[in-house]
């Protein structure tokens, strides 16, 4: 049989060609209901049959007009809009945005609340990655990876609640310090979770990092090497499973982050102990892993926090009191440090008065999303939902 | 009914069909995953682990309109999102249920006076049953959200049509 089946050779067109086998190009639109675009993404994939030829993300479902409420409102009233724009890492977002102001004012932060900040901000980097990587199993189809994710998720919350009251926007991180100092036994329930967590780790690990499907479902899919990927101006876990070991936190320390011994983890090549066989460095499972290693490194960061935290000052209080009132000088700065996703900048300019003449946030969603593109092309159908989650974009913040 | 008793064998239970319909259609409510911004998270949270939506027999999450009874709008409606949401609404078979999650679609929320691009309510756009403040809502309060829809549910009447009753609503907003 095999002898009659005439080879398919598209130069020469006297060769009969298959019915069944010619295909056409068709658009398939993915999103922006879709369950594993991650909110309301909305992806045009220019498809082969299986194969995907292009994808071309189209944004704007979720624009909440936050840049132009900076202008409208005072930095102290802004600080809650932050938390939205990337609602799984608040924190991390209120931090960047009163560093900004208090950059641009030279306000002062009482001691105590600096690593109060630097504590939560980690806490919530946990947080976050939780979220990734339960949502990512998710995605691959492994719903149970989900469930433990969120249950020690909704651990870290009752520490965000016992601290803010609140669960998800928390607007803790405020200009000059924090809102409120921690509750009474807080160091003792921290250091409790800590121990709790860290071996779960292995737990997240053994269920979904080294499953064969999740691991032949990731490994060499959406390669974005080490050269491409600081080319497309890529940041956090992204940038750091091509490869490159470039973090804020180590590179231009703000904060109090000189003061921490920390590694910065980075995607490594397939066929050791750690790495399972099939997996290349700048891959969707690279992406994942660094978020794993991120975790432990976050949980080292609290732990030496929690060692070095100063006692309360009565005088200095744990917010700066000029919080609310202070003026806004004809100036402008640029201020971005390392959220879960990546690099998170703020640009504020003043003009005298008590609101800013201008805001802008530099997202790393959105940046890390331009790369689609680029890594979603030539692909399975099936890796489409791999490649994205392996960016864990906040629509929030792409959009904002 | 002196008529129809003693006329059945044992282990037959009679009801009336609203009730039946009712029950049925209450305790298995099957929302669909409409995810639009921060209240997602939470309605995730209510999916998970400790909060469990499941206990209430909502917790079959669809991914297409048309497998599912109720549409949980978590997160900020925006003009060009508000399209896409009609028309995932029109998919949707009857009987329908709409729940207006957070702030942002109960009335444009934070971003009422400067979101130029959001809409101020979903109910503009759908017809709403069920609406849960807060920015975002608790788990809990979802949860309590849902039970009240259940009991919205429960005291149907296939006597009434309600898709009738929601056009005219509809109309009226208009």
């Amino acid at each position: 049989m095999a002898d009659t089946i005439a080879p398919i050779n598209p130069a020469d067109a006297s060769a009969p060609r298959q019915a069944d086998v010619r295909t056409e190009e068709m658009l398939v639109n993915m999103g922006p209901q879709h369950p594993s675009t991650h909110g309301v993404l909305r992806v045009v994939l220019r498809t082969d049959g299986e194969m995907v030829l292009q994808s071309v993300p189209h944004i704007g479902y979720l624009h909440r007009c936050a840049e132009k409420i900076g202008e409208n409102v005072a930095p102290y009233q802004y600080v809650p809009y932050t938390d939205r724009m990337d609602y799984l890492a608040g924190m991390n977002n209120n931090q960047a945005f009163a560093l900004a102001i208090e950059k641009l004012t030279g306000l002062e932060v009482p001691e105590r609340a600096k690593y109060i900040r630097v504590m939560f901000a980690e806490l919530n980097r946990i947080a976050s990655h939780l979220v990734a990587v339960g949502t990512y199993g998710l995605d691959m189809g492994a719903f149970t990876p989900f469930l433990y994710c969120f249950r020690e998720r909704e651990m870290l919350l009752d520490l965000f609640e016992s601290a803010c009251g609140a669960r998800l926007t928390y607007s803790y991180i405020t200009i000059g310090g924090v809102t409120d100092d921690l509750p009474d036994n807080f160091v003792d329930v921290c250091s409790e979770f800590l121990d709790y967590f860290e071996p779960k780790i292995d737990d997240y690990n053994n269920l979904l990092s080294y499953n064969h499907i999740f691991v032949k479902r990731t490994g060499n899919v959406g390669v974005i090497s080490a050269e491409d990927a600081i080319r497309y101006g890529l940041t956090g876990p992204v940038l750091r499973g091509s490869g490159v070991k470039f973090d804020l936190r180590k590179a231009k320390p703000y904060e109090i982050y000189d003061r921490f011994d920390f590694d910065v983890p980075v995607g490594l090549p397939g066929g050791t102990a750690e790495i399972p066989r099939g997996v290349v460095v700048g891959d969707c499972w690279s992406r994942y892993y660094v978020r794993v290693k991120e975790m432990i490194e976050s949980v080292k960061i609290i732990r030496q926090c929690l060692r070095d935290l100063p006692d309360a000052d009565e005088k200095e209080g744990i917010c700066n009191k000029k919080c609310k009132t202070v003026k806004l000088p004809d100036d402008e700065v640029y201020m971005e440090i390392e959220n879960p996703r990546g690099q998170l900048g703020f640009y504020v300019k003043g003009d005298g008065s008590a609101i800013p003449a201008r805001v802008k946030a530099r997202g790393p969603s959105f940046c890390n999303l331009c790369v689609l593109e680029y890594a979603g092309k030539n692909c399975l159908l099936a890796d489409i939902p791999a490649i994205i989650g392996s960016m864990d974009v906040v629509m929030g913040e792409v959009d904002r | 009914m002196s008529w129809i008793e003693n006329r059945f064998e044992e282990g037959l239970m009679m009801t009336s069909l609203d009730w039946a319909l009712n029950w049925a259609r209450a305790s298995s409510v099957w929302p669909m995953t409409f995810g639009l911004a921060c209240c997602a998270i939470e309605m995730m949270a209510v999916g998970a682990s400790r909060f469990d939506i499941d206990r209430f027999g909502a917790g079959a999450f669809r991914a297409t309109p048309r497998q599912s009874d109720l549409m949980i709008v978590a997160g900020t409606v925006t003009y060009k999102m508000a399209s896409r949401l009609k028309r995932l609404y029109n998919q949707m078979p009857d009987p329908k249920y709409v729940m207006a999650m957070g702030a942002c679609t109960i009335g444009g929320g934070p971003y009422f006076k400067h979101g130029y691009h959001v809409v101020k309510g979903v109910d503009l756009v759908v017809p709403v049953d069920i609406y849960i403040p807060g920015c975002p809502p608790r788990p809990e309060a979802l949860l309590e959200g849902l039970m009240r829809l259940q009991d919205k549910i429960r005291h149907e009447s296939r006597a009434i049509d309600r898709v009738a009753q929601s056009n005219q609503q509809q109309l009226a907003n208009v």
